[in-house]
């Protein structure tokens, strides 16, 4: 039932949005066309800014595993990325996703990369990045712009609901996609 | 992360030099270099699309068609803050524009919200609930597409790259869910009263 409401969402979500925005923009009329060109350019910068954080994260997990570190650490992690059913590539996944969104972009790309975009690691690692925030980058920028210093509740809420997106991600994913 | 690239680089080389691997470390960072330039132009395509597709939907008044369904829920969200005050109409916005994955859009909208609010803040400086929830809010995800994940998925090679959709949104959902009840709960742990 859940798997195929989920499978639902993901075969029809994409394809509706496709057809149903344009159409909705011809009976509001709006010029469809010039409105698409001038987003699409702004797709075009968002892909060329991703670049440094690509490069920053490639190159130092590139050096981590020819090194032979990487294989170490998830030796000594094996056990708890085990109890967790986590892969050990994805681990990092979740500890830098609060903290900045293009390494966190940068670590997912490297876990397609090398683990394969339809592995257990790599959509695991896809719905983790998809469903949780950057935290702390909110946090500053939100509670700066109205000058306030002092967050309460805020940053526990933050880090509880990365926390739930991530038990829910690997709970969903070994459900749907085994592993 | 400018001090954890910089000692897991240091650990890294480390590790090569005492193991004997400093020319595959060498040749393995060189080599991942160009690998992110020619990856990042893979997402080119999808993004321009997504980000086109999303500037369509913008100018046909969609972001304002969520903001309308969500804005009854929102206002039982946000008790402290009048129906009619400014705050809940940049509330509402920068949420709709969230589950959009508009988040360009989104940021000056909850920039405005967190100052309106501020200026409902009894104690400036100290987080009311309100902006808390607000902060919450943006920091669990609310967006409907994963564009940036899917686009990454794409550029791959992956045979489905929305499969994760579904199984994303429901991950998402969970998180939204306990930022609002723990952003709800917690707030009584943390008194404003009591900060100078």
């Amino acid at each position: 039932m859940l798997r195929a409401v989920l499978d639902a969402l993901s075969t029809w979500t994409i394809p509706v949005l496709l057809a149903g925005i344009p159409l909705l923009a011809l009976l509001r009329r709006v010029k469809v066309y010039p409105a698409f060109l001038d987003g699409a350019r702004q797709g075009f910068e968002t892909a060329v800014r991703i670049i440094p954080a690509l490069v920053a994260v490639f190159v130092l997990l590139a050096m981590l595993r020819a090194s032979g570190a990487m294989d170490a650490a998830a030796r000594a992690l094996g056990p708890l990325t085990r109890a967790l059913g986590v892969p050990p590539s994805v681990l990092p996944v979740a500890l830098v996703r609060p903290l900045s969104g293009g390494a966190a972009q940068g670590i997912v790309a490297d876990v397609l990369r090398t683990d394969g975009p339809d592995s257990f690691a790599g959509r695991l690692a896809s719905v983790m990045a998809g469903s949780t925030e950057t935290t702390f980058y909110v946090l500053a920028v939100y509670m700066g712009a109205a000058g306030v210093s002092r967050y309460r509740q805020a940053l526990a809420a933050g880090l509880l609901a990365d926390l739930a997106g991530f038990a829910a991600a690997i709970a969903v994913c070994r459900l749907l996609f085994g592993g | 992360m400018g001090v954890i690239l910089a000692v897991l680089s240091a650990l890294a080389v480390a590790v090569a030099a005492a193991s004997g691997r400093l020319p595959e470390l060498t040749a393995a960072a060189l080599d991942a270099a160009g690998k992110a330039a020619a990856f990042s132009l893979g997402l080119v395509g999808v993004l321009a699309l997504w980000m086109g597709l999303l500037r369509v939907a913008e100018e046909a008044g969609l972001v304002r068609a969520i903001a309308r369904l969500a804005a009854p829920l929102l206002r039982r969200l946000f008790p402290g803050v009048p129906d009619d005050h400014p705050a809940m109409g940049a509330i509402v916005m920068n949420v709709s524009a969230n589950v959009l994955g508009l988040g360009n859009a989104a940021t000056p909208f909850g920039v405005r919200a967190m100052q309106e609010l501020e200026a409902l803040n009894p104690l400036p400086g100290t987080a009311t609930d309100a902006q808390a929830m607000l902060c919450a809010l943006n920091t669990a995800s609310v967006q409907l597409v994963p564009a940036t994940v899917i686009a990454l998925r794409a550029a791959a090679g992956s045979r489905a790259p929305a499969e994760i959709l579904g199984p994303t949104l429901l991950a998402s959902l969970c998180g939204v869910v306990v930022a609002v009840v723990s952003a709800h709960l917690l707030g009584r742990l943390f008194p404003a009263a009591r900060a100078g």
